[in-house]
């Protein structure tokens, strides 16, 4: 699988050639490093690692100091690793948009969607709530209503859905489409919306 | 922003439309395409709002049609927009313009600016 980290810039809309305005992502993809080239006989599969995004030294492990160096490059924010690219690349190599994307690919997206804290059932899981304010009802407009029988199973099954934190998790959108690439900005243009707040990490995938 | 802002210099249409603002009397020439034939209609009305910026920008066209108020929306870097005709330069006091929707008759008049400065 080939694919590029990046970050969300910010949505926005275009025209197509009938005229149609599409709503997009804009994504600052790559350019990438390659920190480290896995192979089966080393590793026992083959993949590639790529850094993108400036960290400070001061904020990197010692460990990690010492990764980046093999690579001979500077610190970076991110790491991932792509299971059997296609593109032969060395440890050091820059990738950059151009070479993994096209115009037209359909391409997924992974991003942490937008933290929405601690919510209630109605916005967590799209429950429908009481859709009446009278015959009785009174505070429990938004209550999840019963969340099992009584004393045979004596219990809550594992899994129910219930009020809890939502958002700030990982989310994957697929086939999404590549409607522009900018290789001079490292820009890529995206139809549709991505996870995520702007300036937010986003592994794009092909 | 200003990889954004960069997209549209790319990608949308630069339009040369004579400049307009709320409470111009305008006509808009839009293209319609029905199945392989297509024609242009145009659209008289007063801008009524004009909101967004770069190639995300829109205007409101208000016309009454035998009594009816018709409002529409126009993108102004779509395509389809063949052009603008400012037919009439209005006085008004407001950017947006939403006040019209509740006046009817000679009341809903907007009158015209004759000096213009810009």
């Amino acid at each position: 699988m080939n694919g590029l980290l990046g970050k969300k810039i910010g949505m926005t809309s275009i025209f197509d050639d009938a005229g149609k305005n599409i709503a997009c992502t804009v994504v600052e993809a790559g350019p990438c490093v390659v920190t480290q080239v896995k192979t089966e006989e080393t590793d026992g599969y083959n993949a590639l690692q790529i850094g993108y995004g400036e960290a400070k030294e001061k904020n990197t492990s010692q460990a990690l100091r010492g990764h980046f160096e093999k690579a001979s490059t500077t610190p970076k924010r991110k790491l991932v690793e792509f299971r059997d690219f296609d593109i032969e690349k060395a440890i050091g190599d820059v990738i950059k948009v151009d070479e993994v994307f096209t115009e037209g690919d359909l391409v997924s997206a992974v991003g942490t969607s937008k933290g929405k804290g601690f919510q209630g059932v109605v916005k967590r899981h799209n429950f429908r709530g009481v859709n009446d304010a009278t015959h009785g009802q009174h505070n429990r407009q938004r209550a999840p209503g019963s969340i099992g029988a009584a004393s045979y199973p004596a219990r809550v099954f594992k899994g129910m859905r219930m009020a809890g934190q939502d958002g700030n998790r990982r989310v994957k959108v697929q086939n999404l489409q590549v409607l522009k690439v900018f290789p001079d900005k490292n820009l890529i243009l995206v139809k549709g919306a991505i996870p995520g707040h702007k300036g937010s990490y986003v592994i794009l995938e092909k | 922003m200003d990889a954004i802002n960069f997209v549209h210099e790319q990608l949308s249409e630069k339009k040369d439309f004579p400049a307009f603002r709320p409470g111009d009397n305008v006509v808009v020439s839009y293209r319609i395409v029905e199945g392989d034939k297509q024609r242009i209609q145009d659209f008289r009305g007063d801008v009524i709002q004009m909101k967004g910026h770069e190639g995300t920008r829109t205007f409101t066209v208000r016309k009454v049609s035998n009594g009816i108020g018709v409002e529409r929306i126009f993108p102004y870097s779509s395509p389809n927009i063949v052009g603008v005709k400012v037919l009439k330069r209005g006085k008004v006091r407001r950017a947006k313009l939403y006040y019209l929707r509740d006046l009817v008759g000679k009341k809903a008049r907007i009158k015209e600016r004759k000096r213009i400065s810009n």
